[in-house]
C-alpha cells in the first residue's frame, strides 16, 4: 500500500479494497520500523490517527465523502496542532501544546485526511540541512550520509520513505523545494498569500507560505485543494477562488512558453545537475513545448537581499518567545532580563541566534535604511526581472539547487555556504511567486531536482506541466533501496 | 567587515541574547562573514526604485470592530510556565 499514490489510495479507499484503519495501520508500523533510521518524524500521533482513520471509514462507507478522507498525512511540526506538541525543531517549544489548529491543520481535518504525525524540520525553519533540528538531524534515505536538505527535510525524507504518501511543508526561501529536490519527491510552494499562514509558526511573515509534497505532481495537486484557502485570520491571505487543481492536469504541453535563465546555469552549478535539467527541459521541448533563453540580471542579488530581510523579521517574531507566556523559561531567573536573555540564549540553537543578531543589526538604529530599506528596494528589482520575464513566457525552469545532497557537517561550519543552497530559490520567495520542484535525474546517485517558477497564482499550469513531465518520465518512480519492498 | 565586541555585547543586549564571553570572537566572525555576502547590496543603484513590501501591494484588511473570539484563557495559561489568579508570573520587576 505504501508504493500507492494518494490518488491511487483515494480509488482504494473508495472502491472499499482498504480501510483508512488498514491503510492508517500500515503505515504507523511502517513509522515504528523505518524512522528510527531516518529521524523524519518527532511526533506519532497513533491513537487519534486510528481514531479519525475509524471516522473516515465511517464517512467513506456512507459515501460523498471528501476526496482526502481517510488519507493518511503528516504535518510538518510548525502547523499548530490542537492538543499535540508543536516544537518547530527547537527547545523553545520542546513542552509547548497549542489549544488550536492552524488553519492548513484545520482544512485537513474537515476533509477527513488522517494525520500519523509530526515531521522533524531545521529549527524555526532556519536552514538548508535540517542539521539545526533540537531533535537531531533527519537522514536522507537516498544515502543516510547525507542530508535531507532543509527545512522541510522531515516531510521530504518521510515522503521519499514512503512513511507517509504526502506531507505539508513551509517554504521561505526554498524549503519545500530544496529538499523536496534532495528527496528526489516532487513539492510546490504556492504564491504567496494563496495558503492561510494563520496558526504556522512564523519565521520571516512576508516570505513564508505553505505547500505540499507528494511523490507526484498530482498528489501536490491533490493536497493543494486542500490546503489553499481564503482565510479571515491570516490578513495577507489573498481572497480568491481555489481552482480544482486536479482538473487540467491533463491538458498538452503544447506551445508552452518555457523561459532558461542564463543566470541559472552558471559557475558553480554540478554537470550532473546540469545535464539531467538539460535533459528534462529537452523532453517538454520534445512534447512540443518551446524554449526561450532568458535573462533575470538581479539574480545574484536574491541571497544577500534574502539574508537581510528574512532574518530582520525573523529577530521581529521571535522576540515573542521570552519565557513569559509559554514554551522554554530558563531556570532561577534573577530578574526579568535575566529571564528573557537566558531562556533565549539556552532555548534558542546558534543558527537561530545568529539570525536574530544579524536581524537586530540590520533593524538598528543608523542601519535599517543601508540594510532593510535597501533590500527591499533590490527585492522589487528582482520582481521587475520576473515581471519582464512573464511578458514573453509562460513558466520559468532550471535546476533548484546547485548540487546534490552532501554530507553532514559539510556546510555546517560555514553560514556563507549553507546560505548559498538557496541560490536559486530564494528569487521567488523575495518576488512572492510559486514555485516547484521534482525529481528529473540522479547526479552521483543521488536525485535532482528541477524547478518550476510560475506567475502568480499559475499553480495549475505549474502542475499541469510537472504532470505531463511525469506522464512521459518514471524518476518520480524511483525510490530508495529497501524503500519500496 | 569586522563586528567590534562592544558591537556584539550591544546586539546580544537589544536582541535579549546572553553571549557568553568566550563565544564572543566565534559569533563576531560568522556575523561578519555574512554582513560581507549582504554588504554587496550596498554598490546596487536604487535610486528611485521603491521598497517592496508585499508583493500584490496588498494594504491591510479593516473589519467591523465586534468581538470574533472567545475568552480561553485557562486555555492559555494551562501551557504557561508560572500563573497565578490568572495572572502570568514573572520575576519581581519592582523592588
Amino acid at each position: 500500500m505504501h508504493n500507492l499514490t494518494i490518488a491511487e489510495l483515494i480509488k482504494g479507499l473508495q472502491s472499499k479494497e482498504f480501510s483508512s484503519v488498514e491503510l492508517t495501520q500500515h503505515f504507523l508500523n511502517r513509522i515504528g520500523s523505518l524512522n528510527p533510521a531516518y529521524n523524519a518524524v518527532i511526533t506519532v500521533t497513533a491513537e487519534q490517527a486510528l481514531k479519525a482513520a475509524a471516522e473516515a471509514d465511517i464517512r467513506l462507507a456512507a459515501g460523498n465523502a471528501p476526496a482526502l478522507c481517510g488519507v493518511p498525512i503528516l504535518h510538518k511540526d510548525i502547523f499548530c496542532t490542537n492538543g499535540v506538541r508543536t516544537s518547530c525543531g527547537s527547545k523553545m517549544l520542546d513542552n509547548f501544546i497549542p489549544p488550536y489548529n492552524a488553519t492548513v491543520v484545520e482544512n485537513f481535518e474537515q476533509a477527513g485526511a488522517v494525520v500519523l504525525g509530526k515531521t522533524n524540520m531545521d529549527e524555526f525553519a532556519m536552514g538548508s540541512s535540517n542539521e539545526t533540528s533540537f531533535y537531531g538531524p533527519v537522514k536522507n534515505p537516498w544515502a543516510t550520509d547525507c542530508v535531507p536538505g532543509g527545512s522541510s527535510g522531515g516531510s521530504a525524507a518521510a515522503v521519499a520513505a514512503r512513511l507517509a504518501p504526502g506531507a505539508t511543508a513551509t517554504d521561505t526561501g526554498g524549503s519545500i523545494r530544496q529538499p523536496a529536490a534532495l528527496c528526489g519527491i516532487s513539492g510546490i510552494k504556492p504564491t504567496y498569500g494563496r495558503v492561510s499562514r494563520w496558526g504556522m509558526v512564523a519565521f520571516a511573515s512576508s516570505l513564508d507560505q505553505g505547500g505540499p509534497m507528494a511523490r507526484t505532481a498530482e498528489d501536490c495537486a491533490l493536497l493543494l485543494n486542500c490546503m489553499a484557502s481564503y482565510d479571515d485570520k491570516d490578513s495577507t491571505c489573498i481572497d480568491r477562488e481555489v481552482p480544482d487543481y486536479t482538473a487540467t492536469l491533463d491538458g498538452s504541453v503544447k506551445g508552452l512558453r518555457i523561459g532558461v535563465p542564463k543566470e541559472y546555469f552558471s559557475e558553480g552549478l554540478d554537470a550532473g545537475i546540469e545535464e539531467a535539467v538539460r535533459a528534462a527541459l529537452a523532453n517538454l521541448e520534445a512534447q512540443g513545448a518551446e524554449l526561450v533563453e532568458i535573462s533575470l540580471p538581479n539574480s545574484g542579488l536574491s541571497v544577500p537581499a534574502y539574508y537581510v530581510i528574512a532574518p530582520a523579521e525573523a529577530s521581529a517574531n521571535l522576540s515573542r518567545f521570552d519565557g513569559s507566556r509559554y514554551g522554554y523559561r530558563c531556570e532561577d531567573p534573577k530578574d526579568l532580563l535575566d529571564m528573557y536573555s537566558r531562556s533565549r540564549s539556552e532555548g534558542f540553537g546558534k543558527e537561530v541566534q545568529r539570525r536574530i543578531l544579524i536581524g537586530t543589526y540590520c533593524l538598528s538604529a543608523g542601519y535599517y535604511d543601508a540594510y532593510y530599506g535597501k533590500a527591499q528596494q533590490v527585492r522589487k528589482l528582482i520582481q521587475q526581472d520576473f515581471d519582464r520575464a512573464f511578458e514573453s513566457v509562460d513558466l520559468i525552469m532550471g535546476p533548484t539547487c546547485p548540487s546534490p545532497a552532501f554530507k553532514f557537517g559539510a556546510k555546517s561550519d560555514d553560514p556563507v555556504a549553507m546560505y548559498l543552497e538557496d541560490i536559486y530559490t530564494v528569487a521567488t520567495n523575495l518576488a512572492g511567486l510559486p514555485g516547484m520542484s521534482i525529481p528529473c535525474g540522479m547526479a552521483d546517485n543521488k536525485p535532482v531536482g528541477l524547478q518550476i517558477i510560475g506567475n502568480y497564482f499559475d499553480e495549475a499550469r505549474m502542475l499541469n506541466v510537472a504532470h505531463q513531465y511525469q506522464q512521459a518520465t518514471d524518476w518520480h518512480d524511483l525510490a530508495p533501496e529497501g524503500v519500496a519492498s | 567587515m569586522n563586528i567590534e565586541r562592544q558591537e556584539i555585547e550591544k546586539l546580544a543586549t537589544l536582541a535579549r541574547i546572553a553571549i557568553d564571553d568566550s563565544t564572543i570572537s566565534e559569533v563576531s566572525q560568522r556575523l561578519s562573514s555574512v554582513l560581507d555576502l549582504v554588504d554587496q547590496l550596498q554598490a546596487v543603484d536604487t535610486e528611485g526604485v521603491e521598497a517592496m513590501s508585499h508583493p500584490m501591494q496588498a494594504t491591510q484588511r479593516l473589519r467591523e470592530d465586534e468581538v470574533t473570539e472567545i475568552n480561553q484563557r485557562e486555555a492559555f495559561q494551562a501551557i504557561a510556565p508560572e500563573t497565578e489568579d490568572g495572572l502570568f508570573l514573572v520575576p519581581k520587576v519592582i523592588e
